[in-house]
């Protein structure tokens, strides 16, 4: 299949779903209204993505809501329905709870992850069962409209400052959305290794907390609460005023993984310390839904490949590893994770509006850890990169998709948002 | 005193916990950078929360939330950052670090915050946030970068800005920043003296009193394509 600029790529692996699915099998009240809405839907939906103008999931779904504003409520209404948000994860973390439930599960797998996205992801399975990435400023109204059984908040830091997103601001929000919610009965699964993850989630009625590596905390350097400096050890945190980490019921030591007493050994086809972490809150999720952990585990650890990434590709006679990041803490658990790929490495960087339009992160990524390595430099902010890995003592070259490196060994493409984007649709499996 | 090769220039980045929320550090790794490949030995800190304050030749403020921000300026306060300028020290300071050397800035709603008084200059709130690339004409020079905040700063009597503002909003719309002896501000964030190898340069050589000839490096190729990007 030939991909077109700004088309999603094809869905893959075990959650391949059918594209057209009878309103009628809908679970769930389907009004009159919804059945216009999802007509038009489906109609905006395949327009887009056949005109090659867009992702084919927004447009659509934007529609339906103006079409029937109750269009998201009426076709979550009759599903058990997990949400995952967080600032990074969220689409492995969504890829990983589908794989493990098993079987077709609806769910947003373009990372469109704000509620037109939602919409055309339920429209497009009719599955009892569905998984959905949402942003952080929209956790609110998507918990408000599908009335989930679980959320999971994986992580809390700095990303895209361009549009005000505030780290402490989100925390704060989503810490009143367990206090003004009416569906007392949600479970949230949260990080306890991340305090303004802790912060975001303590309100809630139901917490499974998760002691799941967190390398990242230059955003939680002081209280949530109090502003005083937090006390960090090796394995726990804690502040002046009695804010602390609480006790987890999920834990990752080792390979060793304990969910609510229950003990697996995990070992997964994808590479990382944070996928096992992802995996970690995915499979916390899915036992709080019925799930068995055994049999889930061994269809998480399958996923070789999410949404392009990880998976092996090609290009020109290159061998190509894809593998995204978009802010500092993406990038430094990221930059660890291929010190254990062989070959060269190119890093490709954006700044569009999907990217956040400031480079200035990248001083905040620790690239200082690749010297003795040569990094091609690809993207429009190539100039931006190749002078933060100059004062890094980095050796970096200049190139471009246009006049890449011969092939020599396997590569490496670590890539922001947009940059990633265009690495997936100009290589192929 | 000029400066001689052998002898240690040492730079501090103030409080990066609070003050670093836009890659600020990027700014004191380029001074040290530059001077290091010159043949200075330059020490480089960062003053953390809870330390003294060291001595340096320069200090480096960059941008922060509102309250990192109050603590960060209650915290120069006690520790004598004004006192070390008054001393001799460098500064450079940028959004917020430009409005915590003020007489006062606006934190929370309309409440006016005070700060450290090294410079006659008062922040409040503008009715809108500033958020896209900035240029500034500062001399025969043109400084790029990226400004994302909602201050709007008025200078006192007397007090010079950094430059006239060709792109974007700085200050007020129409000037960016302030300059005083061995001081220079602007809302120009982030890893600005990364963007701008000449403005590194001309603090560097305040610094280090001396003369620097030209350190070709790709910093040059970034600078002349934000300029093109700009129009300028």
């Amino acid at each position: 299949m030939l991909l077109r600029k700004g088309q999603p790529p094809p869905p893959v692996g075990p959650f391949a779903i059918s594209e057209v699915v009878s309103v009628v099998m809908m679970p769930g009240a389907i009004t009159f209204r919804d059945r216009l809405a999802i007509f038009g839907v489906r109609i905006l939906n395949f327009l887009s993505r056949h005109s090659g103008r867009g992702s084919g999931t927004v447009v659509g779904g934007r529609l339906g809501l103006l079409v029937s504003p109750a269009l998201l409520r009426d076709l979550a209404a009759a599903r058990n329905v997990i949400l995952v948000t967080g600032t990074n994860g969220k689409t492995t973390t969504t890829a990983m709870v589908a794989a493990g439930w098993g079987g077709e599960v609806a769910m947003n797998q373009t990372g469109s992850n704000m509620l037109e996205g939602h919409v055309a992801a339920l429209v497009q399975s009719s599955s009892p069962r569905a998984v959905l990435e949402v942003d952080e400023k929209w956790l609110g109204a998507a918990i408000e409209a599908t009335s989930p059984g679980v959320v999971v908040l994986l992580n809390l830091s700095r990303d895209q400052l361009d549009r005000s997103n505030e780290v402490r601001a989100i925390a704060e929000r989503w810490r009143q959305l367990w206090i003004e919610t009416a569906n007392t009965s949600i479970v949230v699964v949260a990080n306890a290794n991340d305090p303004l993850v802790v912060y975001a989630a303590e309100t809630a009625n139901e917490v499974r907390w998760c002691d799941v590596e967190t390398p990242w905390l230059s955003d939680a350097w002081s209280c949530p609460k109090c502003t005083r400096p937090l006390r960090f050890s090796s394995t726990d945190w804690s502040c002046e005023c009695g804010f602390a980490r609480p006790p987890a019921t999920t834990s990752l030591t080792g390979d060793e993984l304990a969910v609510g007493g229950r003990r697996v050994n995990m070992h997964l086809s994808l590479p990382g310390d944070f996928n096992r972490a992802n995996a970690a809150m995915a499979l916390t999720a899915l036992v709080e839904v019925g799930a068995e952990l055994g049999p889930a585990l061994e269809r998480v650890a399958q996923l070789v490949d999410v949404a392009g990434r990880f998976g092996v590709r090609h290009w020109r006679g290159h061998e190509l590893r894809l593998t995204l990041a978009k802010n500092p803490a993406g990038f430094t658990a990221m930059l660890e994770t291929i010190d254990a790929f062989a070959g060269e490495l190119w890093i490709a960087i954006n700044a569009r509006v999907a990217d956040g339009r400031d480079p200035s992160w990248l001083y905040d990524v620790p690239f200082e850890r690749l010297r003795g390595r040569v990094v091609h430099c690809f993207g429009e902010r190539r100039l931006d990169l190749a002078t933060r890995l100059d004062y890094a003592g980095v050796t970096y070259e200049l190139s471009s998709a246009d006049s890449p490196p011969l092939p020599n060994s396997p590569v490496t493409v670590l890539a922001n948002y947009t940059a990633f984007q265009e690495w997936l649709e100009r290589s192929a499996k | 005193m000029a400066r001689k090769v052998g002898e240690v220039m040492r730079v501090v980045a103030l409080f990066p916990e609070l003050l670093g929320t836009y890659g600020d550090g990027g700014n004191a790794l380029v001074l040290a950078q530059r001077a290091r490949r010159r043949g200075f030995d330059v020490e480089l800190l960062e003053a953390r929360v809870g330390q003294q304050l060291p001595s340096a030749d320069i200090y480096l403020l960059g941008g922060g939330e509102d309250g990192p921000q109050r603590q960060a300026v209650d915290l120069l306060r006690s520790l004598g950052l004004r006192d070390a300028y008054a001393s001799g020290a460098h500064v450079v300071a940028i959004c917020a670090g430009l409005q915590i050397l003020g007489t006062s800035f606006a934190v929370g709603g309309d409440e006016q915050y005070e700060g450290l008084g090294l410079v006659d200059v008062v922040t409040t709130r503008g009715s809108r946030r500033s958020v896209g690339d900035m240029a500034v004409a500062v001399g025969d020079d043109v400084l790029v970068g990226f400004e994302n905040h909602a201050g709007v700063s008025a200078l006192g009597e007397g007090i010079a800005p950094l430059g006239q503002v060709i792109r974007g909003r700085g200050n007020d719309g129409r000037v960016d920043g302030y300059r005083a002896d061995r001081l220079w501000a602007t809302y120009a964030h982030g890893p600005v003296l990364a963007m701008n190898p000449w403005f590194a340069d001309e603090i560097l050589m305040s610094v280090l009193d001396v003369e620097l000839s030209p350190l070709p490096s790709v910093a040059d190729q970034l600078y002349a394509e934000r300029r093109r990007a700009l129009g300028l």
